[in-house]
Order: C-alpha cells, then sequence, then structure tokens
C-alpha cells in the first residue's frame, strides 16, 4: 500500500465518522435548520441541472449513461451515512434505553431502505441501457440485494414483537449485528472476487477513471453531500411525525 | 477461571440434554439423510452423479437448511423460567459462548456425516479433500457463530420462531455462503491453494468478527 493510499483511506474514515456525528445532531435537531436544508436543496438541484448538462468525457461503452454517476452514486453514499447512523442510535439505545432513541434507529434505518431502494432503481435503469439487462449477477449487485433483504428483515422482526421495548431492544441488537456481520463484506467482497461489470471494477471503464476529470468531479462532490443532507433530512422529518403521533396517542 | 468452567458446565448440560432427547438429534440426521436421498433419486432420473458446479451448489444448500433447522431449537426449547434460573447462576457471555461452542460441534458433525453420505450417494468429485474439509469446518463454525444470536433473537420473538429465524439468518449468511462455495469449487476443481487463500482468511476474519459481536450484545439480549 502507498502512503497516499493509506492517507486516503485514513481520512476516509474520518469524513465518515464526522458524518455520523454531524448526521445525529442534525436529526435530532429541534427547529432551525434553514441553512443546512436550504443547501441540500440547492446542492440537489444544482447537480441534477448540472449533471444533465455539463460536457462529459465521451468513452466507450458507457457514453451518456455515465450521468448516472451524479445519480446513483450519491444514492449508495446517503444510504451508508443514514444507516451508520441508525446503528449509532441502536448502541445508544442500549447503552441507555427510550422510546425516542428506538424511533430515531426505526425512522433513519427506514430512509436508508428508501435510499437504497433508489439506488437500486437507478443501477438497474442504467444497466439496462449500458448492459442489456436489468439485473445480472455481479458481486456489486448482489451486495446491494442482500443488504435489501437485511433491512427487510429488520422491519419483519420489528413487525413480531407485541411488546414495544422488547422490540425496540431486540431489534436495536438485530441491526447492530446485521450491520456489523454483513455490511463490511459487502464492500470486501466485490474487492475478491475479480472481474466485475460494475463501473470502478475491471473490465468495463471504470469511475475512478472519471474522477481523474475534474469537470465530474465538481458536480459528483456536492451531490454526494446534497444527497446526504437530504437523507438525515428525511430521517428528521420522519421520526418528528411519529414523535407527534406518540404524544398524540398519549392524549 | 470462572468463565471456563461455566462454559464448560453448560457445555456438558447441553449433551447430555441432547442425549437425553434423543428425538431431536435422530430427526436432525434423518433430514440430512433424506435430502441427500431424495437428491440421489432425482439426479438418477438423469443417470449418475450430477455435475461437480450443481454438486457443490446442493451441498451447502443442504447443509444451510440442516443448520438452521440443528440451530433453531437451542434457544426455542428453553422455557423462560428456564432462562431466568440460568440467568441467576451463570454470566451471559459464558450462556453465549457455551452455544456457540456447542453449535459449532454439532454443525462439524453435521456437515461430515452430510459429506460421508453425499460421497456414498452422488459420487466425489473433490480433488483437494485437505481443503475442502478444512473449508467445511469453516464453515460449520461460520453457520454456528451467525445462527446463535440469530436464533437467541427469534425466539425472543416466540411465535413462528423457525421463519423468522430463516428470514433474519440467510441474509446475514450470504456473504459468507459466497466465500465458502466459492473456496469449495476451487477444491473441487483442485486449483493451486493460493487461489483461495485470500477467501478462507476473510472467513476466518468473519467468524472473529461475527463471535465478538455476538460476545458483546448477547448480555443485552438476555437481560429482557
Amino acid at each position: 500500500m502507498t502512503t497516499a493510499a493509506i492517507i486516503g483511506s485514513v481520512s476516509g474514515v474520518a469524513m465518515t465518522v464526522a458524518g455520523v456525528w454531524g448526521g445525529q445532531r442534525l436529526v435530532e435537531q429541534r427547529g432551525g435548520g434553514a441553512i443546512w436544508k436550504g443547501l441540500a436543496v440547492l446542492l440537489i438541484v444544482g447537480a441534477t441541472v448540472a449533471g444533465f448538462l455539463s460536457p462529459v468525457p465521451a468513452l466507450p461503452i458507457v457514453n451518456e449513461s455515465i450521468r448516472n454517476l451524479f445519480f446513483h452514486v450519491p444514492m449508495w453514499f446517503a444510504m451508508i451515512m443514514v444507516l451508520l447512523v441508525s446503528v449509532w442510535y441502536s448502541i445508544r439505545y442500549l447503552r441507555e434505553p427510550s422510546s425516542r432513541l428506538d424511533v430515531l434507529a426505526h425512522e433513519s434505518a427506514k430512509t436508508g431502505i428508501v435510499l437504497g431502494l433508489l439506488g437500486l432503481a437507478t443501477g438497474s435503469l442504467w444497466a439496462r441501457f449500458t448492459w442489456g439487462a436489468w439485473w445480472t449477477p455481479d458481486p456489486r449487485l448482489n451486495g446491494a440485494a442482500v443488504a435489501m433483504l437485511i433491512y427487510g428483515a429488520y422491519l419483519v422482526l420489528r413487525g413480531s414483537f407485541q411488546d414495544e421495548q422488547q422490540r425496540a431492544r431486540v431489534s436495536a441488537i438485530y441491526n447492530i449485528f446485521a450491520f456489523a456481520a454483513a455490511i463490511p463484506l459487502l464492500f470486501v467482497l466485490p474487492r475478491l472476487s475479480g472481474p466485475s461489470l460494475h463501473p470502478g471494477q475491471t473490465g468495463n471503464p471504470g469511475f475512478n477513471q472519471y474522477d481523474l476529470d475534474n469537470t465530474m468531479r465538481k458536480v459528483f462532490y456536492p451531490a454526494v453531500i446534497g444527497w446526504i443532507l437530504f437523507a438525515f433530512w428525511v430521517a428528521q422529518v420522519s421520526s418528528r411525525y411519529v414523535f407527534l403521533k406518540l404524544k398524540h396517542d398519549e392524549q | 477461571m470462572p468463565l471456563l468452567r461455566e462454559i464448560s458446565t453448560l457445555l456438558a448440560k447441553d449433551f447430555r440434554l441432547e442425549w437425553r432427547q434423543r428425538a431431536a438429534l435422530g430427526g436432525l440426521l434423518l433430514y440430512v439423510g433424506s435430502t441427500v436421498f431424495v437428491c440421489f433419486l432425482s439426479f438418477s432420473l438423469r443417470g449418475g452423479t450430477p455435475p461437480p458446479p450443481a454438486w457443490n451448489a446442493l451441498l451447502w444448500v443442504i447443509l444451510l437448511f440442516a443448520a438452521i433447522n440443528a440451530v433453531a431449537k437451542g434457544f426455542m426449547q428453553e422455557s423462560p423460567g428456564q432462562r431466568l434460573y440460568y440467568y441467576t447462576l451463570v454470566r451471559p457471555q459464558a450462556v453465549v459462548l457455551a452455544k456457540i461452542i456447542y453449535n459449532a460441534l454439532l454443525l462439524t458433525a453435521v456437515a461430515l456425516l452430510g459429506l460421508f453420505l453425499y460421497t456414498v450417494f452422488l459420487g466425489n468429485p473433490i480433488q483437494d479433500l485437505a481443503l475442502f474439509v478444512a473449508n467445511l469446518l469453516l464453515g460449520a463454525i461460520g453457520f454456528a457463530t451467525t445462527l446463535t444470536l440469530v436464533s437467541g433473537i427469534a425466539a425472543k420473538a416466540g411465535g413462528n420462531g423457525a421463519t423468522l429465524m430463516a428470514i433474519l439468518g440467510f441474509p446475514l449468511m450470504v456473504p459468507m455462503l459466497l466465500l465458502l462455495i466459492k473456496v469449495s469449487k476451487n477444491a473441487l476443481d483442485g486449483l493451486d491453494r493460493g487461489v483461495s487463500q485470500q477467501s478462507l482468511l476473510t472467513l476466518l476474519a468473519l467468524n472473529m468478527i461475527v463471535g465478538a459481536t455476538s460476545y458483546v450484545l448477547f448480555p443485552f439480549l438476555w437481560r429482557g
């Protein structure tokens, strides 16, 4: 491993930790927040417009479909961030149980599921026009499907409890266990399994080549930040809705 | 080491219980035997043994379902009163470690028996037997570590425990299964062992992650 690669992965981890910490602050925020929400709207709208209009390098196989980088990849980034926030709430729940933390973990996980489904849909559409098939047995695609199955199982598990405290505790445990046992592997396995059609892997012009293209970078990074902020926003709104519903039920 | 003593006592209890209720153990062995026999009958229609890729896939599917059935009864056959009684006697870490070791031994036995029956009925196209068996043992231990905590979770939910266990457990086991099937394919084809090294190391690391997470999380599960 080169020094640059080590610095790259360390700063990646640091940015993820900072993102999760900031994310849980934003999700829990009571009021205010016009600035970051405005920024989220601005970045997503801007990245969408620029994503369709800005010039892209014409490369074989992908051609114009490369623009999916501005939509598909930020969705997965946002999914991972909001799921990490969910795990963070589950860990906090186990340390000091409260129905508030349970709601936050649940709503963050649901937001992650929505973003994952969006990522699957955009990826599938892209694959139809680039590879000629909606779904291929590619390691990345399998990993995405497994992640969705895990969170589907999480929802089923939540549904099978009557007692609220028990539901909160057991689903927090499953959330942490599933994340620790499966999610890291979904990043490791595609790298282990050799040839893959997915961009960023071998066998196809990869997006890592385009990362060197500065115009694409200028659209890609704002899109990532915008989608991540949007995910926190959705999690915040949906958990506020549940808090209101709980309060209403109490009265 | 009080923890080790607690684990060995719990292990002895599990073995004694298994021996007293031989119906469950017999049922498990019969399950493996009859699935292999059904496979044999289905393949004999087309004359002879299945091609190696099908052989490999079927073996792992049989072992996966046998493992779910074997581990499912672990926590579910214990009543809440029994659990409370253990809670007063031993620490939860001892309970989960003992259960993982017990399930690992049980699944190792099931896997080896499955391989033996498979060889008898469907032939044995394995070219690197040592690697295959080592991979099989890693698989048995991995299934045991993953499914033990999942069965504890499913037991808490009550009701349809076995179904819930399959729903919760399968997605978690897919990454592990992919690695296992890949290594066993390499062993079947007699590829150089260096090819499988990275996957085997990942499997080992995965077993350790899952074991450590179970160790940390189980006390929380037990507290209820």
